[in-house]
């Protein structure tokens, strides 16, 4: 059984009102007045409702009022026409093109419909109508018509008043309590009063522009992407949109965040600690595969910096659903003692093209054209290894050593850390034909030093503990201990511009099953 | 005006409320450790003060399997079945 049409309520240019269905046969039209076959199809719209005017309905639909009139004015109408410049039955039917003719039932139900203006389809149409009402049928002279004319756009089709009129639509995909901000209000200002903010400036996440970054995503607004710590709160797709209005992105961002968002809610990566913890961690997002380019994002020239939409407003966006959706704020459960930047935004991706080395998301076994996000929990960073010096890959992966050394504390062991390997840095790499794998073996030797070394002391109280080396033999405290626990937790990764010898080092946190460990996830685009 | 949505997750705000205090020292106490070091030190202070000074009482003690992650349910739920007060060692 053919689905009943929307019923609606217009007023005509009289102010009458009008409302269908009316239980009566009905020919609905809906025309706008600066559309030229609409011009054309007036008067023939106008002879067929003086002819079975009494038999059939009409509900001649305009879409502008002044165009209304006009268009009753310069053909001298007696149908009359409604009144749609809210546009809110337009996009209820659907409408594409003008004119469109609907024929229907007494009911409601659609029984032929005639898209621009087609000749032989109005005579016929003109013909069923005049059998129907058993009349002689109207006066129109068909041979004078041209044979086919196209219609034009429905305004309701525009893409500058779609996306409100999808939010305001009745079937609209929008759930999210709505807030008024009066109209005395500032409303950046609001939402900095309502604590929706990081502490910068906000985009108002209206329904037109929520609507428009669901577009960015073929997943149904009302999917559950993660429940969020601490509140343990669902993050819909549209809280996931929401907040990526907040942050600036564009639509095409979306699926990066939900990916990176379902990464982050992983108990792998526990988000909740690593916003919770008073060492300051954060998530470190890292893109990789063909996104990269179709979103524009910087992994060349300050690729860790600001200045890229994408690499900034991705990052932030993370952090704004973890604020809002699952209630992490600063003083809250947030209790970093000094925090860092990276709390705002820290996003970049991998220059994939700029080395022979196998890309991160290959490495963490997706496949080179998959598009991949990955998270580090990271506690400082970028920290900068100046080597300008050192012209063999020996020298320069003894320099990364040095520097790692001094993770969290020179005397401490550390876990996962990612350091960004500068172009000019990679093409010294080269000259030794050194693999990521040799770069790690290299860094592990020359951080590895003699536990004797890592023992707490007179100096500093960070370290092994001095009362269990007291009873350790001579033999292991001897023996040398490198400084990340295992090779696999140094995570190596291209970017920057090409000149400059200046690599990046973040710094991680509590690492392995108790802590946070790096979490990747396939980003699924629209 | 303008309209806008809700980026929260729209719970009603609502103070928590405590739950009640026991009004003496009776029955079962857990002592539970987050896992932080010398969590345990404290505890261990703890429990033999009030062996000393509570000597009727029964003390009972867990502890978290890491401070970074919420006590999981089936131990919040022991310790609900198990013991009439808690006294938790938090850190820094």
């Amino acid at each position: 059984m053919t689905a009943l049409l929307p019923a609606f309520s217009l007023q005509d240019t009289h102010g009458a009102d009008r409302s269908y269905p009316s239980h009566r046969p009905a020919l609905i039209a809906f025309v706008k007045e600066d559309c030229p076959t609409c011009d054309l199809v007036m008067p023939l719209v106008d002879a067929l409702f003086r002819a079975v005017g009494e038999s059939t309905e009409f509900f001649v639909i305009g879409q502008e009022a002044a165009g209304n009139l006009a268009l009753v004015e310069r053909h001298r109408l007696a149908v009359p026409i409604l009144d749609d410049s809210t546009l809110k039955v337009s996009f209820a039917y659907d409408i594409d093109t003008v004119p469109t003719l609907i024929l229907t039932d007494g009911e409601g139900r659609e029984r032929e419909r005639i898209v621009g203006f087609d000749r032989q389809s109005w005579q016929s149409l003109a013909a069923r109508l005049a059998d129907e009402a058993e009349h002689e049928g109207a006066d129109i002279s068909w041979d004078g018509l041209p044979e086919w004319r196209p219609g034009c756009g429905s305004r309701s089709a525009d893409p500058a008043i779609a996306d409100r009129l999808r939010a305001e639509a009745e079937n609209s995909p929008l759930r999210a309590r709505r807030i008024e901000i009066a109209p005395a209000d500032d409303e950046f200002e609001f939402m900095f009063d309502q604590g929706f903010t990081d502490g910068l400036p906000v985009l108002p996440p209206t329904p037109e522009r929520v609507v428009r970054m669901l577009s960015g995503t073929h997943r149904d607004p009302q999917d559950v992407v993660a429940v969020v710590p601490p509140n343990m709160a669902e993050a819909t797709v549209e809280k996931v949109a929401i907040n990526a209005v907040l942050a600036g992105c564009k639509p095409e961002y979306l699926p990066v965040i939900i990916a990176a968002l379902e990464a982050a809610c992983t108990d792998e990566f526990n988000v909740h600690g690593v916003m919770a913890t008073t060492m300051g961690a954060s998530p470190l997002m890292i893109v990789n595969g063909p996104i990269r380019h179709r979103l524009g994002m910087n992994m060349g020239i300050g690729a860790l910096g600001q200045g890229n939409r994408a690499n900034a407003t991705i990052g932030r966006a993370l952090r704004l659903v973890l604020r809002n959706v699952g209630g992490a704020r600063p003083g809250g459960t947030e209790r970093s003692t000094l925090s860092n930047p990276m709390k705002f935004t820290m996003c970049f991706a991998e220059w994939e093209e700029r080395s022979n080395w196998m890309p991160l998301h290959v490495e963490r076994g997706y496949d080179e054209g998959d598009s991949v996000v990955t998270l580090f929990p990271a506690t400082s960073g970028p920290q900068l290894i100046v080597d300008q010096k050192s012209r063999t890959a020996e020298q320069l992966a003894g320099s990364f050593g040095l520097v790692m050394q001094d993770i969290h504390h020179p005397r401490s062991l550390t876990m996962d850390c990612v350091l960004v390997v500068c172009p000019e840095h990679v093409d010294t790499l080269a000259t030794g034909n050194y693999s990521k794998s040799d770069l790690r073996k290299r860094i592990q030797e020359v951080t590895a030093v003699p536990m004797r070394q890592r023992v707490a002391d007179a100096t500093t109280g960070e370290g092994f503990d001095a009362s269990r080396a007291a009873s350790m033999a001579a033999d292991a405290l001897d023996r040398r201990v490198p400084k990340f626990l295992s090779e696999d937790m140094i995570h190596i990764v291209v970017a920057g511009a090409d000149a400059g010898k200046f690599s990046g080092l973040f710094h991680g946190w509590v690492g392995g099953a108790m802590g946070s460990q790096p979490v990747s996830r396939k980003i699924e685009e629209a | 005006m303008t309209t806008i949505l809700d980026p929260t997750d729209e719970r009603v705000p609502v103070k928590r409320q405590l739950a009640a205090r026991a009004s003496s020292l009776a029955g079962t106490v857990a002592l539970l450790d987050i896992s932080k070091p010398r969590g345990n030190v404290l505890l261990d202070q703890l429990e033999a003060q009030l062996k000393l000074r509570a000597p009727g009482i029964e003390v009972k003690r867990y502890a978290k399997p890491t401070f970074t992650k919420p006590a999981p349910d089936s131990l919040r739920h022991e310790i609900r079945d198990a013991a009439d007060v808690v006294v938790e060692a938090l850190a820094d």
